[in-house]
């Protein structure tokens, strides 16, 4: 346990994820969950982001007289993930408007009960 | 909301400092942070402001559906067709160092027009789905979005 | 971060839901900036704290914004999943090199290369923009190609709003709209 204090940026990155988890299990509600889903995503970013950290390094941005930067791999990875990220929540919001038009409610139950009775 | 004074000056104040800056971030990605995603959000921003300020009609007729639609392509065939004329340039697929004369400078020809497909196709969909989600009528709900 | 997070999950109100979720984009924005991600940070701020709102609020005008309640049931096998997948990932960590740690094996695999060749082969000061649109320009195609899809995809569920209005019930209109679009589209191209 000598790398204790190292490792707390890890364990809230976990605690968001499962915040994020929590809210797409728990919630009914479609919008809910893709809030939820949101929240999960930018914890696994920020997991990637905290990997690539390099103690005293700087933004990779070359300079002179700088010797030491952080990982720009995973700043490249993360940067087109949040673009696509937010196309596909566009794509699942508009899916949740199309079935909100089809069943008049974004509560999962009740989309349930209509389904049952038809 | 095209009643209220103070949101529509100082909007039309600001839209083209938004769009300025999005080509800034756009041509500049090479040396300082941005680059094609960063610059095609901020500008579908400034154009996705206009909308909610002035109406989606109104912001219709400065870029038409088939405007953001047919930009939505070019931005992905740019891309595209930059790693084909590596190809015929006597490369490989996306291998910028024939573009030019030198390496480096090919290197660089073929990031700024990667970055500008990119920054294309970043805008127009993201603009394209604003419009989609505001132009669409909500049709049990008083409640009107972008329109009025 | 963590408030955020707690306030998105208790709240019912969508509206604040929402706001909610911007702050808690603008908050990861500024974590990225402390971890040198000046890209990312820039991204996430126009992002998550610009566009997805605006995306999320026309949603909530075209659907409700109000939320029930979750069954107690929920609640308690959510608790029960989410507390033994956190141990389990809390675990996992355990394993991983301490923050900011230079040696990890992460920063010794292709990064070198990055950071010591790009000027030489690339040429541009800014690492990022470099291993983007060289080196792994495969996935930035890909990643393009991504964004496209979902434009199209959203056009194909929802963008009937250019076409005259259908008078008929839901169904008919249903099937009516998967092709239109496609055809509007085709015809622009």
């Amino acid at each position: 346990m000598e790398q204790f204090p190292g490792l707390i940026p890890y364990w809230v990155i976990m605690v968001l994820m499962m915040m994020g988890l929590y809210i797409v299990i728990a919630h009914g509600n479609l919008i809910k969950k893709i809030v939820g889903l949101n929240v999960f995503q930018v914890s696994v970013f920020l997991l990637y982001i905290t990997m690539a950290k390099v103690e005293g390094g700087t933004a990779p941005i070359l300079a002179e007289g700088i010797k030491l930067y952080s990982n720009p791999l995973p700043h490249v990875l993360i940067l087109t993930a949040i673009v696509v990220g937010v196309a596909t929540t566009a794509l699942g919001l508009a899916l949740v408007v199309r079935i909100h038009n089809a069943y008049g409610t974004i509560e999962d139950e009740e989309i349930d009960k209509l389904e049952d009775q038809t | 909301m095209r009643q209220k004074i103070i949101l529509r000056v100082i909007s039309k104040f600001l839209i083209p400092y938004i769009l300025l800056f999005a080509l800034y971030v756009q041509w500049h990605g090479d040396f300082g942070p941005g680059g094609g995603f960063q610059a095609g959000v901020i500008f579908a921003a400034g154009f996705i402001l206009y909308a909610i300020i002035f109406g989606v009609a109104t912001a219709r007729e400065v870029l038409s559906a088939t405007t953001t639609r047919v930009l939505l392509v070019i931005g992905v065939l740019l891309y595209s067709g930059v790693g084909v004329a590596g190809i015929l340039l006597g490369g490989n697929y996306l291998d910028y160092n024939v573009l030019a004369d030198t390496p480096i400078g090919g290197q660089h020809v073929g990031i700024i027009l990667v970055e500008f497909g990119v920054g294309i196709t970043v805008a127009a969909s993201v603009i394209t789905i604003f419009c989609t989600f505001a132009g669409r009528r909500p049709e049990e709900h008083e409640e009107e979005y972008g329109e009025n | 971060m963590v408030i955020a997070a707690i306030a998105i999950a208790r709240i019912h109100d969508l509206f604040a839901v929402v706001m909610l979720t911007g702050i808690f984009s603008l908050l990861g924005a500024a974590a990225y900036v402390v971890m040198d991600a000046v890209d990312v940070a820039f991204t996430e701020a126009a992002v998550g704290a610009g566009a997805s709102t605006v995306l999320m609020l026309g949603t909530l005008a075209l659907t409700t914004s109000k939320e029930r309640p979750a069954p107690a049931k929920n609640v308690i096998s959510a608790l029960i999943v989410v507390v033994f997948t956190g141990v389990v990932l809390i675990y996992g960590t355990l394993d991983m090199p301490i923050y900011g740690d230079p040696m990890a094996p992460i920063h010794h695999h292709v990064a070198d290369h990055y950071l010591g060749k790009s000027s030489a082969e690339v040429g541009l000061p800014n690492v990022v923009t470099s291993v983007l649109a060289s080196y792994r320009s495969y996935d930035t195609l890909g990643e393009t190609f991504v964004i496209f899809t979902a434009a199209a995809g959203v056009l194909a569920i929802l963008g009937q709003s250019r076409l005259p209005r259908r008078h008929h019930d839901q169904e008919d209109s249903e099937k009516g709209m998967v092709s239109s679009p496609e055809k509007s589209k085709g015809a622009s191209t």
